[in-house]
């Protein structure tokens, strides 16, 4: 076996520990897709177009609320932005590779596969390590594929009364409970939450999500700021 | 009926964020200073799907007695800061809003 594919199989094996939350995550989609009213072929088109479960979900949150499409479009583009800094961290790793990689790596980039490499990457010092992203990745692929799969078969059968979109809010907690310990973060946790909330009616277009996300980052930025200058 | 094309649209926008940076940085361009803005992204982003989606009822009103999604998600906040467990955290909230649902 080459070296790229034994760092592709170690990509493999340290996310999937991972995987765990995401196959209720994708179930949860799938199901949440179909209650809707979306047809299994364009549930289905969502996870390998899209693949990134907070931008389906939002997607979905935000179709079901009425919201326009730009709204929709810019909400996702929010959502995402944090794969900026995911890309920034690869791209000192990646900056040798053809395009053709650089596209294949970048659409498997995910919040799991992340986590997992960006751990890999300070610990290793071959040269092909960036592979290890493409391993995870593909894991999640494959994960999120088949639970989305299952989520459209489920969503048939799951009654409504369960209330399963409640599961939607608690997947964001569940992904935010590392922040819960930071005073800081936990200030732009409310804020943003408040805004959202009392602008849900207010702010037109639907567009509560990415207001509250905008001025809760600004607001990151002037808490941050303070504390670099009481730090010196 | 959900659009194909703004589905392509929105894949294109997630595609490009995680291509973005990839595709243009050379090195480290980054500070640590937007290192830093951006490690708040999620914490700007999840709670204005959170708070709206336990606060608020499909019309969009405002319910806060005996909301049984306000308790469900407190109890979800304790079990994950105790755990660190995604699934645990998912988990102890579906079921403190089902035994609260079904059980008063």
């Amino acid at each position: 076996m080459s070296n790229k594919s034994n760092i592709f199989v170690k990509g493999i094996v340290d996310v999937s520990p991972l995987m765990i939350p995401v196959v209720p995550f994708g179930i949860i989609f799938g199901v949440l897709a179909i209650d809707l009213g979306l047809s299994p072929a364009t549930t289905m088109a969502m996870s390998i177009i899209i693949f990134g479960g907070a931008s389906q979900i939002v997607f979905l949150q935000l179709f079901s609320a009425g919201a326009s499409s730009l709204v929709i479009l810019s909400s996702v583009g929010a959502v995402n932005s944090r794969h900026l800094l995911y890309g920034a961290v690869l791209s000192e790793h990646t900056s040798d590779l053809k395009m053709t990689w650089k596209i294949i790596i970048s659409y498997f980039l995910v919040d799991q596969s992340f986590a997992v490499t960006n751990k890999y990457l300070k610990q290793s010092s071959d040269k092909d390590k960036v592979f290890h992203s493409f391993g995870a990745g593909v894991t999640c692929w494959m994960i999120w594929q088949t639970t989305t799969l299952i989520g459209i078969f489920l969503g048939s059968i799951i009654p409504e009364e369960l209330g399963l979109s409640f599961a939607v809010p608690l997947t964001f907690i569940a992904l935010l409970v590392d922040d819960l310990r930071k005073l800081l973060n936990v200030i732009v946790i409310i804020i943003s939450g408040l805004i959202a909330t009392f602008g849900y009616e207010i702010i037109p277009f639907k567009a509560y999500v990415i207001v509250a996300a905008v001025i809760g980052l600004l607001l990151a930025m002037i808490l941050t700021k303070f504390k670099v200058f009481r730090n010196g | 009926m959900v659009d194909l094309s703004l589905i392509i649209y929105c894949g294109l926008v997630t595609f490009f964020s995680r291509y973005l940076m990839i595709a243009i940085l050379k090195k480290e361009m980054f500070t640590d200073r937007i290192r830093e803005v951006l490690s708040f992204v999620p914490s700007a982003i999840f709670p204005a799907i959170i708070f709206p989606a336990i606060f608020l009822d499909n019309t969009g009103m405002f319910v806060f007695d005996s909301n049984p999604k306000i308790y469900a998600a407190a109890v979800a906040v304790l079990f994950g800061l105790i755990t660190k467990n995604v699934i645990v955290t998912i988990f102890s909230g579906l079921t403190s809003y089902w035994l609260i649902i079904y059980m008063f």
